[in-house]
């Protein structure tokens, strides 16, 4: 049977839809996608991502171990600092990506996807010493991401911590509505302005509906899975098994920006990408519109000139911008903007185009409901 | 949920509404909620012929894209082209506006082994329960 965040009889309450998700019962959606969606790009949203794991990092070569399994340069963080990285297996490619909060020199906590929680777990125990211990601290923390253009101000009202000091990846700890020991956390997976709030398991109820009664006149609603997905989407983030895989190096994936290849930063899987960048990069994920009407999905063949080219690994209809928008892996020569290629659509070659990504941006007028 | 008895349904959650030699088909309410926003409509052209069962359209909501299988096989007669432009009108009104094509019945024995509405509405009880 699958696993129960604590805040599952906070999804039934609000009718949630459920469904199995890397072996968690999760709120595909609340009141509809799109609602949800805009909810978030215009007030904020509420979402439960405690199914995400925690594996803690601990002792005095607690940063050399973190320097060890991933790509970014862990040694440039100071405490209160997060940083978005990729742990590589020994073929240069994505065991995951991650987010490392750096506590002290001597603790860290890697916040890993949901689907690699083991496999993660194992591989950072693999390489560990005997000064530093590695601990799944998964079941003692829920996760709830509070995003959107208002959210910082709602929670302003529920914590005497002052959040304009958390500044863009960087978290803190404290109250939030009565409750202690949480962790906030300027981080998110949605391009907008918020939080992801940590605390304990049996907190999580009253913090959500805290949030949600602080936000409910100014347009906060839960949000699903679904509208997770979307919203991301639209900022060209990568997901793990679409974008990125043990399939895919960080450079056809455009996360060279996470990978630094310095003297001094000696990770695993670093030899293998110098490898790779001597071979080539044989492909490139880009962003893309639909010129034809059609909505292209994960796994639809790109085609040129009668030839497959590649592979989408994300598509839906934008709920901001009502256009039909995808991610896929192209030849690298396809990538400029104004590129076209067709989209194999059930059958059907439908013509698609290049454009800047993130195809959305939050400076721009907001989306109507 | 309310599934008007002056029509058919079947087992893929569409209705059929019988005038004469001629059916109209669309998907039920039920269908539409569960599809969620209904954001593309793909139908099929005029005088396409289709085996009952045969896939003749495509609903796509923002997260899934879903099949339409034939309830009966024939000729389409006609199709609902608002749809491409208004594909939400299913979502607004499944069992009027949102309908979907219209079908000129080659065998209308196959019309005896759809379901009332009674025995709908117990097929949708049954699947949720």
């Amino acid at each position: 049977m699958a696993k129960h965040t604590p805040l599952y009889d906070a999804h039934v309450g609000l009718g949630a839809r459920m469904v199995e998700f890397a072996d968690w019962d999760m709120p595909v959606q609340y009141t509809g996608i799109k609602d949800e969606h805009l909810a978030v790009r215009n007030a904020a949203g509420l979402f439960d991502v405690s199914h995400m794991g925690e594996i803690e990092i601990t002792g005095p070569d607690a940063l050399a171990l973190v320097q060890h399994i991933s790509t970014n340069d862990a040694s440039t963080m100071i405490d209160g600092k997060a940083q978005y990285s990729l742990m590589l297996n020994e073929r240069g490619t994505v065991i995951d990506d991650v987010i490392i909060y750096r506590f002290t020199q001597e603790r860290f906590i890697i916040v890993v996807n949901a689907s690699n929680v083991e496999k993660d777990f194992q591989w950072i125990r693999k390489h560990a010493n005997n000064n530093v211990a590695v601990t799944n601290r998964s079941d003692d923390y829920a996760l709830i991401a509070f995003q959107g253009p208002k959210a910082p101000e709602i929670l302003q009202g529920l914590t005497e911590i002052d959040l304009p000091s958390i500044k863009r990846y960087h978290f803190s700890s404290g109250m939030a509505a009565g409750i202690n020991d949480v962790i906030f956390a300027r981080t998110g997976y949605t391009g907008e302005d918020g939080f992801e709030l940590f605390c304990k398991p049996a907190d999580a109820p009253a913090l959500w509906i805290a949030l949600l009664d602080a936000g409910k006149s100014l347009g906060v609603k839960p949000a699903g899975l679904a509208a997770r997905d979307t919203l991301r989407i639209e900022m060209k983030f990568s997901l793990y098994g679409h974008e990125i895989s043990e399939e895919t190096n960080p450079y056809e994936a455009g996360l060279g920006w996470v990978v630094k290849m310095g003297d001094e930063n000696n990770f695993y899987g670093k030899d293998l990408l110098v490898e790779v960048k001597k071979q080539g990069i044989k492909r490139r994920l880009v962003g893309f519109t639909m010129i034809d009407r059609a909505i292209p999905r994960q796994g639809y063949a790109i085609v040129k000139d009668g030839n497959t080219v590649g592979e989408v690994t994300s598509g839906t209809m934008s709920p901001s911008l009502d256009i039909p928008i995808g991610i896929g892996f192209v030849l690298p020569d396809m990538r400029a903007v104004g590129t076209r290629f067709h989209i194999d659509i059930r059958g059907k070659l439908r013509e698609a185009e290049v454009v800047e990504t993130p195809f959305y941006s939050s400076s721009q007028p907001k989306p109507k409901a | 949920m309310n599934y008007p008895d002056d029509r058919k349904y079947s087992k893929d959650h569409e209705w059929i509404m019988v005038d004469g030699k001629t059916v109209t088909v669309g998907v039920t309410e039920y269908a539409a909620e569960q599809l969620g926003d209904i954001v593309y409509v793909e139908l099929p052209q005029h005088g396409e012929d289709f085996a009952q069962g045969e896939t003749f359209g495509v609903l796509e909501s923002v997260k899934a894209v879903s099949d339409c299988f034939a309830p009966i096989s024939g000729t389409i007669a006609e199709t609902n082209d608002s749809l491409s432009n208004s594909p939400e009108v299913i979502n607004e009104d499944a069992h009027g506006e949102g309908w979907m094509i219209k079908i000129n019945v080659s065998d209308p024995r196959e019309l005896e082994e759809l379901l009332d509405h009674d025995a709908y509405e117990e097929f949708v009880k049954e699947e949720t329960s």
